[in-house]
C-alpha cells in the first residue's frame, strides 16, 4: 500500500533524506528507529506533505502519487500523522476541531457530514480508549494540555479519523510509563488487517508495548538495516554507533553523537 | 499571494452580499448644509423649539471647528456641501402596525435576512429598523410597554417623551464634543431611543438595524439609552449599505446612561459596505459612542465586531463616575483589502474602586491597516481603580499592518493598570496541523482567526455571535492563496 523509492528531501543545501526505500503492506506495523538527526521526523513530515522540503523520488500510496498531493488531500486519502509536538490553537474547541476534521474527510469521500449530537456519541467510546476526561471537549486544541494529554489527543484523533496509514512521530517522547501504557494500548486497539502504521521512535521502550512486524534502522537519511523485533533490542544494547559507521563512513562525527 | 487581481475583485464583490439598492420613493432635502437645511429638517420632524435651538447652536459651533487629522487613516477631503443630510422613504408619518409599512421596505429587510414580520413572531428580539434618515418600523412596542420599557425611534421619543430626551440628550456626548459629534448634533435625523425604568430587566434583546439606501446621503443617527436604578438591558446594533463607487459618511452618536446598579450591554456587528478590492467606495464610519456609569455599582459593556466600512474610526468609551462601577470593551476589528480601522476605547475612571477591562483583537489582511488606540485615564478621585488591557493583533499576508497606541494617564497612586499586547501571524505550524487533519487551508485560516476572536465573540448574544463569525469568514475570503 505504501511504496517509497529513492526518496530524497533537503532543506536549502542540507540533504536530510538521501535515497530512502520502504514498503509497507496493509495491516503491518513498521518501526523506524535511528539516532537524532537521521531523518526520522523529516520522513514523517515529507509523507504528510509539509511544504518546506525539496523532495525527489517516488511515493506511491494506495494508487496515489502522494508527493503531488496537498496535505489535506493526503489526509482524505487516509494518511494520518500523530505529531511529535502538536501545536496549540487558542480559542478553537477540541471537539469542534475534531468534528470539522472528520467532516472534511467525509466530504472528501462524498459522505454525509456528522452532526454535533451524533458526533458526541461517536467520540465517547473513542475517548474511553485513551482515558480522556470529559473536560477535554470544551478545552482549546492542545492549549494547556499536559505532555500526556497532547499525545493522548493525537491518538484520539486517529481513532476518530480512522486513517489507513498512521504515522506516529516519537509518540513516546515526554511520556511517563503510565501515560505510555495508555497511549500504546490505544494504538494497539486501532491495529487491524487494513491499517498500516509507521511507528517512529528513538527508544526501544515503546516497542515493548507496540510490537512491530518489522524494524528499520534509519541513519543519515537511508535505511541501513531491516529486521524483526529483536533488532530493536540489539540496538538498545549496542546503540546506533556501529550502524552509523557502515552507513556514512565519510561522516562518522555526526553519527557518533547519538545515544 | 498567487491569486490574480481579477479573482480578488470577483471574490471581494461576491463577498459583500448586501450591496443591492432598493427602489424606494424617497423624500430628500436639498444637498448641502446651512441653517436653512437644519431648520427644514427640524420642521419636517415637527420638533419643539428647544431642539431646533440645540441643533443650531451645534451647527454654529461646528462652523468654527476643523476636521481632525491626528488619526492613523487617510482619505480624500469630504465636501460637506455635497452631502444630502436628510433622506426618508416616503410613507405615512405614523404607522400603527407592520401591515402599514411599505411592502418594499419589508422586502428589503427580508433580503437582508432581517424579516421584521418574522422577528415579531419568532425570535423575540425587538427591532427598530432605520432606513437612511428615519425609523421605518419598531417591533414589539406594546409588549415592552407592558413592563414600562420605552423603545421607539428617536423622533417619536422627541414627540412622546420630550422631558426624557431633553434631560439626557447631550449629557454624555455634549454637542461640542468633537467635529463629527457636533455635526451629528446639528443634523441628526433619527435613531433609537430606549428607556428602562427603575428595577426592570428588559425582557428581550433590543436591536436597531441601520440601512443606508439612498445615494449621496450621509447617515447621522442618534441613539440614546437610559437605564434607571437597578435596570438592565442588552442592546444590539447591525448595519449594511449598498455598494457604491462613492464614499458615504456615517457619523452617528450613541449615548448610554446607567444609573445606580444599572447594567447596559451594547453589542455592534458593523458591516457597512467596505469598498471594492481596489479600495473604491465604501462607508466612512466616524462614530462617537460613549456610556456614562453615572450611578454606583453600574456597568456598561461595549462589544463590537467591525468587519465593514472603508474606514472605521471610533472609540466607544465609558465614563466611570459612580463608585464601584464597571466598564468593559470587547472588540474585533478586521481590515481586509484596502480597509482602514483606527479604533479602541476610552475608559475614564472618576469614582472609587472603578474597574475596566479592554480586550481588543485586530485582524489585518490584504492591504488592510489596523490601529488600536485606547485611553485609560485614572483621575485623582478614583481611589483603588483598576484596568486590564489586552490588545492582540493578527496579520495574514505581507502587505497589511497593525499598530497600537495605548495612552495611559494615572493621577492616583493606588490605581492598578495592566497592559498586555501581542502581534502574531497566522502560524504555519497551526495551518499544517489543521491541513494534516483534512481541513482546507481556507477553512483552517478561518478557524484559527475565529479562535483568536473567541474571547470577544463569547460576549455576544448567541445569534449575533454566529452572524459575527459568518461575516468574519466572508471578510477573510480570498486572504489565503
Amino acid at each position: 500500500m505504501l511504496e517509497i523509492e529513492d526518496l530524497h528531501a533537503s532543506v536549502g543545501d542540507t540533504e536530510i533524506l538521501r535515497g530512502l526505500d520502504l514498503t509497507v503492506n496493509p495491516g503491518e506495523v513498521h518501526a523506524i528507529m535511528g539516532p537524532n538527526g537521521s531523518g526520522k521526523s523529516t520522513l514523517a513530515h515529507v509523507l504528510a506533505g509539509r511544504g518546506n522540503f525539496d523532495v525527489t523520488g517516488q511515493v506511491h500510496y494506495d494508487g496515489h502519487d502522494l508527493l503531488v498531493m496537498s496535505p489535506e488531500e493526503r489526509a482524505i486519502a487516509g494518511v494520518f500523522l500523530a505529531f511529535q509536538h502538536p501545536i496549540e490553537i487558542p480559542g478553537v474547541g477540541s471537539l469542534y476541531f475534531l468534528r470539522t476534521a472528520l467532516n472534511s474527510i467525509r466530504r472528501g469521500h462524498s459522505l454525509d457530514e456528522v452532526g454535533p449530537v451524533e458526533f458526541l456519541k461517536l467520540i465517547e467510546d473513542k475517548m474511553a480508549l485513551v482515558e480522556m476526561d470529559q473536560s477535554f471537549m470544551s478545552r482549546s486544541v492542545n492549549e494547556g494540555f499536559s505532555g500526556g494529554e497532547v499525545k493522548r489527543n493525537e491518538i484520539l484523533q486517529m481513532a476518530v479519523l480512522e486513517p489507513s496509514l498512521a504515522i506516529l512521530d516519537e509518540t513516546d517522547s515526554g511520556l511517563d510509563i503510565d501515560a505510555l501504557r495508555v497511549v500504546a494500548s490505544g494504538v494497539n486497539a486501532l491495529r487491524n488487517e487494513k491499517r498500516a502504521m509507521l511507528v517512529i521512535t528513538h527508544h526501544q521502550r515503546l516497542l515493548d508495548y507496540i510490537v512491530p512486524d518489522r524494524v528499520h534502522v534509519l541513519a543519515a537519511g537511508r535505511i541501513v538495516r531491516v529486521g524483526g523485533k529483536e533488532l530493536a533490542i540489539s540496538l538498545e544494547e549496542h546503540g546506533y554507533v556501529d550502524l552509523g559507521e557502515t552507513a556514512r563512513p565519510d561522516q562518522p562525527a555526526t553519527i557518533g553523537t547519538a545515544t | 499571494m498567487s491569486i490574480h487581481s481579477s479573482d480578488v475583485a470577483e471574490i471581494a464583490n461576491r463577498a459583500y452580499q448586501y450591496g443591492f439598492v432598493t427602489e424606494l420613493e424617497t423624500d430628500i432635502v436639498p444637498r448641502g448644509l446651512s441653517e436653512d437645511v437644519i431648520t427644514l429638517i427640524s420642521t419636517k420632524k415637527q420638533e419643539p423649539e428647544w431642539l431646533l435651538e440645540w441643533r443650531l447652536r451645534a451647527y454654529r459651533h461646528w462652523c468654527t471647528l476643523r476636521e481632525p487629522r491626528w488619526q492613523n487613516v487617510t482619505y480624500e477631503p469630504i465636501d460637506y456641501q455635497d452631502i444630502i443630510y436628510y433622506a426618508a422613504p416616503k410613507q405615512k408619518t405614523s404607522i400603527a402596525s407592520l401591515d402599514e409599512v411599505d411592502p418594499e421596505v419589508l422586502a428589503m429587510f427580508d433580503k437582508l435576512g432581517i424579516s421584521l414580520a418574522e422577528q415579531e413572531r419568532l425570535s423575540g428580539v425587538a427591532v427598530d429598523a432605520i432606513v437612511d434618515s428615519v425609523s421605518v418600523a419598531t417591533t414589539f412596542k406594546e409588549r415592552l410597554a407592558d413592563v414600562g420599557v420605552i423603545f421607539c425611534s428617536f423622533s417619536e421619543a422627541v414627540r412622546e417623551h420630550p422631558e426624557l430626551v431633553r434631560k439626557y440628550l447631550g449629557s454624555v456626548v455634549p454637542f461640542r464634543d468633537n467635529f463629527f459629534a457636533t455635526l451629528n448634533s446639528a443634523v441628526f435625523t433619527d435613531g433609537s431611543f430606549c428607556y428602562i425604568p427603575k428595577g426592570v430587566h428588559c425582557p428581550m434583546e433590543l436591536s436597531t438595524y441601520f440601512r443606508i439606501n439612498a445615494a449621496d446621503t450621509g447617515q447621522f443617527e442618534r441613539t440614546l439609552i437610559v437605564a434607571e436604578d437597578g435596570a438592565s438591558v442588552s442592546y444590539l446594533e447591525g448595519c449594511t449599505a449598498p455598494m457604491r463607487d462613492e464614499n458615504q459618511l456615517h457619523a452617528a452618536v450613541v449615548e448610554l446612561v446607567a444609573l445606580d446598579n444599572a447594567q447596559i450591554k451594547y453589542s455592534t456587528v458593523q458591516n457597512w459596505y467596505p469598498g471594492d478590492a481596489a479600495g473604491k467606495g465604501g462607508i466612512y464610519n466616524f462614530v462617537t459612542k460613549r456610556g456614562k456609569c453615572a450611578g454606583i455599582n453600574s456597568k456598561i459593556s461595549w462589544t463590537q465586531v467591525e468587519t465593514g466600512s472603508a474606514i472605521t474610526w471610533k472609540y466607544p468609551g465609558v465614563v466611570l463616575q459612580g463608585d464601584n462601577s464597571v466598564g468593559e470593551f470587547y472588540s474585533v476589528a478586521v481590515s481586509a483589502n484596502h480597509q482602514q480601522a483606527d479604533t479602541g476605547t476610552k475608559m475614564i475612571h472618576i469614582g472609587k474602586n472603578t474597574r475596566s477591562t479592554i480586550v481588543s483583537k485586530a485582524i489585518s489582511t490584504g492591504h488592510g491597516q489596523n490601529t488600536y488606540r485606547g485611553l485609560v485615564k485614572i483621575l485623582r478621585s478614583a481611589e483603588g481603580a483598576r484596568n486590564h488591557t489586552q490588545c492582540d493583533s493578527l496579520l495574514i499576508g505581507t502587505e497589511c499592518g497593525a499598530h497600537t497606541f495605548p495612552y495611559v494617564e494615572v493621577k492616583n497612586s493606588s490605581a492598578e493598570v495592566e497592559h498586555e499586547a501581542s502581534t502574531s501571524k497566522v502560524n504555519e505550524d497551526q495551518l499544517f496541523y489543521c491541513r494534516q487533519r483534512g481541513i482546507s487551508e481556507e477553512e483552517a485560516t478561518s478557524m484559527i482567526v475565529n479562535g483568536f476572536c473567541r474571547e470577544v465573540f463569547k460576549e455576544l448574544p448567541m445569534e449575533f455571535a454566529i452572524e459575527a463569525q459568518r461575516l468574519l469568514n466572508v471578510s477573510l475570503e480570498g486572504s489565503v492563496g
